[in-house]
């Protein structure tokens, strides 16, 4: 591999020494066939050996909770990890809409190839191509796995499976348990692995927060943990380490996602090696409950089946912000989805109606209290077909609105602002799931994954269980069968060094002893991201949002206050813990926006879009397929240094690239 | 037309949309507790300027902000998703599991289900096999016990048969998923005066029973499960059905009955073949 490097945001692609090698390791043959033939060929481990082997998986989400299980189910001795007091309470449980797999029930004219498509195609062409066929192809199994685990799948009267379309897909290919599909599948997966930890084959940790990745000449030996309970800093060896530690969305603070979800085990195995790939991918969400107030803690997602049936607008003029949106007449009202993209009008792609949103309200014209909104309107609809089959369709979604806003759907338009919810970016794999750093694995949302620069409505749950049930027990397997089983000893130098600087950082946090709480920088840093690096991008709000962000970082280490001890239950120290990750990380989500010079997916930099007929930048992504086909990878080179920018480069066989337009 | 009848609702609901809210003062009484093993007691703090909009954690959290600033130790509760779907939150308002609303999560109630100058009890659930971690925070742990001893379906990864190769009545599915709702909070228990989890064994169970997958193993499950349950010193039913009510996710007591019944036949099933 070459080692094509590049500085942030200088000059074209230039060649740097290697420091930094990145194998993708795809199998040779026919696209279709390299999964098969990787397994044909594989290396295994006798049933009787793999108890030889500790694996320490630290997540219990999809990727986590479904990785756990099988592994011991195999034979290998497990240690699981998570942060929530039970490892049922990981964040895949909040998911909502459903599963895509390729089962092609409909007869609709689904297949693997189409569903490898649409994820190549929906990644606007930043996805490894093999990665992704492999996923399409395991697709099939998990639905299968999930129903004889008890899931309760959705059923037509006739007793088979029902199915939808979701997200502006063309086949009903999404799976889904009423409005609870993470919900159902979490459980399927937590349940399997209850059945091992009875067995005793899985020893699990909850309440237990990893801080550290422990590696002993370059290879991953274990990892530093600290009991949220007791406070006490452990360290843990293992032959493998798997980190299925979810996405970082909440990097900005304002977030779908739950209010733990952090990126310190992903960042800290960064600082000890791991390339972080493509960290600036990171995905907004059109249909969320807007911002209410300062006190505001997270953003609850507003399901996008509801853009089927709702239109979206707002006053043409500034001057009727402010009035009852029933009392505008049509003639008033802009519905500039409709307006702008009229083939896809309210269904256009996630990224396209977010932005609309934005531009709108940065013209003045958002509604509600903040002036951060957009109206999603059912009157029509209902008009159409009757407020009992919106009701019928949506009742659930409709209470929950108003459970949070206290105002009636049926009534008078929800109101919606996009928010951040999911991030395609994460650490770099290669083909077997196996990060930079030999021994480190790295599966669900916390991998840079199969999504490029863009994910699919419903294909997150599909990856995380495709990782966990399907691919990481092959992959793990044929790399441990070239190791030697055996722990490195927790008193070897190694773990005590990395033990000692996790403890120090926290002894350090306490010793700040300043006048604002880690929320406060928390909100602080969220909001530069946000209004900087957030839905359009460009080389000043960029180069604003390093600085702003340095500027918090070094306020937080001098004006961070933290009460209490590290010895007991001290929820302002995990999250200031939790927030000094973020704020480093922020700013190597900022350089990688600012060394993307092309516009691809949900990563849009204003300087590059496409030209309209009008001959005017018409909002739509203009990639560079000749500078920047590659996922950039990005290697930690120490507190004092500027990361270094590594590529591997995107081929692509069987899906050629194509333009995207919506218009 | 159209444009007459938009004018009259909007006569009828005012001319602004989105009235804003008068900030509320609430005097909280918090359960304080270091650790454990250490007393507790009740703490007073008044807290002032509260939104009608803010969710109740996050009035938590806004006394928690106060708190940090002032260099005192923020109140532990457990929380995570915020929406109701976790089973994270569990917290004893004003002597109600959950708070006052039906089918509501503490995360998803509100404070304008309050009014201002209220007093406001917060309190951890209190049950011998839910012992307090610290504050608000409990243990859990026998919950996960419970599902460890039984309440899965033992089918490995791989050779699962085709998803539709077995028909499932739409009902069925119904009331599987009805009872599969359970976001494991232990509400239940917190609101039984016998510290019963029967409903969140019962919920589990007959998910699984009301499934084909779950058939081969049904009567042991429920047996494993309640004998876990037992063994945890959670109290035994007496059909008071305090659990139902305080429920967010309105699990019904007919599961209960339905979990009686698998149990009596397995019980009976052992005594035969033992
Ligand atoms: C509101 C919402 C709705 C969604 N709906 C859909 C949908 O309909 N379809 C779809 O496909 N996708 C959906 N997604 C995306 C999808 O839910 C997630 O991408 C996916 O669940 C991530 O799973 P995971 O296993 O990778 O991580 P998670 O579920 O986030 O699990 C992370 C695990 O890591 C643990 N952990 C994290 N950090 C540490 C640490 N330092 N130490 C120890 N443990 C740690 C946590 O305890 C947890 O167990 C949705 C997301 C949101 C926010
Ligand atoms: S049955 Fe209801 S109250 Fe009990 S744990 Fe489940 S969701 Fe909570
Ligand atoms: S915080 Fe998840 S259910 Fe309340």
């Amino acid at each position: 591999m070459v080692g094509l490097a590049r500085k942030a945001g200088l000059g074209p692609p230039y060649e740097t020494g290697e420091t930094m090698k990145l194998e993708p390791k795809v199998p040779g043959g026919p696209l279709a066939e390299k999964w098969t033939r990787y397994k044909q060929d594989q290396r295994l481990i006798n049933p009787a050996n793999k108890a030889r082997f500790t694996v320490a998986v630290v997540g219990t989400g999809l990727a986590g909770g479904s990785a756990a299980a099988t592994l011991a189910e195999l034979g290998y001795r497990v240690l699981c990890f998570c942060f929530q007091d039970s490892p049922r309470r990981a964040h895949s449980i909040a998911a909502q809409g459903g599963i895509n797999a390729a089962k092609n029930y409909r007869n609709d004219g689904d297949s693997v190839h189409r569903l490898y498509y649409d994820t190549v195609k929906g990644g606007d062409f930043r996805s490894r191509e093999a990665n992704v066929h492999r996923l399409a192809e395991v697709s099939v199994d998990i639905i299968d796995q999930c129903v004889a685990q008890g899931v309760p799948f959705a059923r037509e009267y006739g007793g088979l499976l029902d199915t939808r379309s979701f997200g502006g897909a063309q086949l009903q290919r999404t799976f889904y348990c009423r409005g609870q599909t993470g919900q159902q599948l979490l459980l399927g997966a937590y349940q399997a692995l209850a059945r091992q930890i009875g067995y005793g084959a899985v020893k699990m940790y909850p309440r237990c927060e990893m801080l550290d990745l422990v590696t002993v000449d370059g290879r991953a030996r274990g990892i530093v943990t600290r009991h949220l309970e007791t406070g006490k800093v452990e360290s843990f060896a293992a032959d493998a380490v798997v980190l299925a530690t979810g996405g970082y969305a909440n990097a900005f603070y304002l977030s779908t996602n739950a209010n733990g979800c952090n990126v310190t085990a992903a960042y800290r195995a960064h600082k000890r090696g791991a390339a972080f790939a493509n960290p600036c991918f990171t995905q907004i969400h059109p249909t969320c409950i807007p911002v209410s107030g300062d006190h505001q803690a997270k953003l609850t997602l507003m399901s996008e089946s509801l853009r089927n049936d709702g239109r979206v607008w707002v006053p043409k003029s500034q001057g009727d912000v402010g009035k009852h949106p029933t009392s505008i007449p049509d003639a008033g009202r802009d519905y500039f989805l409709e307006r702008k993209y009229p083939s896809y009008g309210n269904l256009a792609p996630r990224d396209i109606s977010s932005r609309s949103a934005k531009e709108v309200c940065d013209e003045g014209r958002g509604v509600g209290p903040s002036g951060r909104g957009v109206y999603l309107d059912f009157a029509d609809a209902i008009r159409r077909q009757g407020e009992n089959r919106i009701r019928e369709k949506y009742g659930n979604l409709f209470e929950m609105y108003e459970r949070i806003t206290a105002e009636d759907a049926y009534r008078q338009p929800m109101r919606i602002y996009p928010a951040l919810h999911y991030t395609m970016g994460g650490l770099w794999v290669d083909y077997e799931l196996q990060s930079t750093v030999p021994g480190l694995f790295v599966i669900g949302e916390a991998n840079f994954s199969d999504h490029g620069a863009n994910r699919l409505g419903a294909s997150a749950l599909m990856q995380g269980l495709a990782d966990g049930y399907f691919v990481l027990p092959y992959t793990l397997t044929n790399w441990l069968a070239g190791q030697r089983p055996g722990l490195t000893p927790t008193d070897h130098p190694e773990f005590k060094r990395t033990e000692a600087e996790a403890a120090d950082r926290l002894k350090k946090l306490l010793a700040v002893k300043g006048k604002k709480t880690p929320v406060e920088f928390h909100r602080q840093l969220g909001q530069v991201l946000w209004d900087h690096v957030g839905m359009a991008r460009n080389r000043q709000s960029l180069e604003t949002a390093l600085q702003k962000i340095r500027a918090i970082r070094e306020e937080f280490w001098g004006n961070v206050s933290v009460p209490g001890n590290d010895l007991d239950l001290n929820s302002a120290l995990e999250r200031a813990n939790r927030v000094s990750d973020f704020m480093e990380f922020g700013e190597l989500l900022t350089r990688d926006a600012l060394a993307r010079e092309e516009s691809c997916g949900a990563h849009f930099r204003t300087e590059y879009q496409q030209t309209g007929d009008d001959g005017n930048p018409n909002g739509e992504c203009e990639r560079d397929d000749d500078h920047y086909q590659h996922v950039a990878a990005w290697e930690y080179a120490g507190p004092d240094r500027d990361p270094v920018r590594h590529a591997e480069p995107l081929a692509f066989e069987v899906a050629k690239p194509t333009r995207r337009s919506y218009k | 037309m159209e444009r007459e009848a938009a004018a009259e609702t909007a006569a009828v609901q005012g001319a602004d949309p989105h009235p804003t809210h008068h900030p509320m003062k609430l005097t909280l009484h918090v359960w304080r507790q270091k650790t454990r093993t250490a007393p507790g007691e009740m703490v007073t703090y008044p807290l002032d300027g509260i939104s009608p909009e803010q969710s109740f954690l996050e009035m938590l959290d806004h006394l928690n902000e106060t708190l940090i600033r002032r260099g005192e130790e923020p109140v532990a509760f457990d929380h995570d998703c915020r929406e109701g779907i976790c089973g994270s939150c569990a917290l004893m308002i004003n002597g109600l599991a959950h708070g006052p609303e039906r089918g509501t999560a503490s995360c998803q109630l509100h404070m304008r289900s309050f009014r201002d100058g209220d007093h406001v009890y917060v309190e951890p659930w209190r049950a011998a096999a839910f012992p307090v971690v610290k504050d608000l925070a409990t243990d859990r742990s026998a919950f996960d016990r419970i599902i460890a001893a039984g309440g899965f379906v033992g089918v490995n990864t791989g050779g699962a048969p085709d998803g539709n190769a077995l028909p499932i009545a739409k009902v069925d599915q119904d009331r599987a998923m009805d009872a599969a709702a359970c976001i494991g909070c232990g509400a239940c228990v917190a609101a039984c005066p016998n510290a019963s989890a029967m409903l969140f064994v019962a919920a589990k169970v007959s998910h699984l029973a009301q499934l084909p997958q779950g058939q081969p193993e049904r009567r042991e499950r429920a047996q494993a499960m309640v004998g876990q349950h037992d063994r945890e010193g959670f109290g035994h039913c007496t059909n008071i059905n305090e659990c139902q009510a305080a429920c967010p996710k309105e699990i019904s007591v007919e599961h209960i009955a339905q979990l009686n019944r698998d149990y009596v036949t397995s019980t009976v099933s052992a005594v035969v073949k033992g």
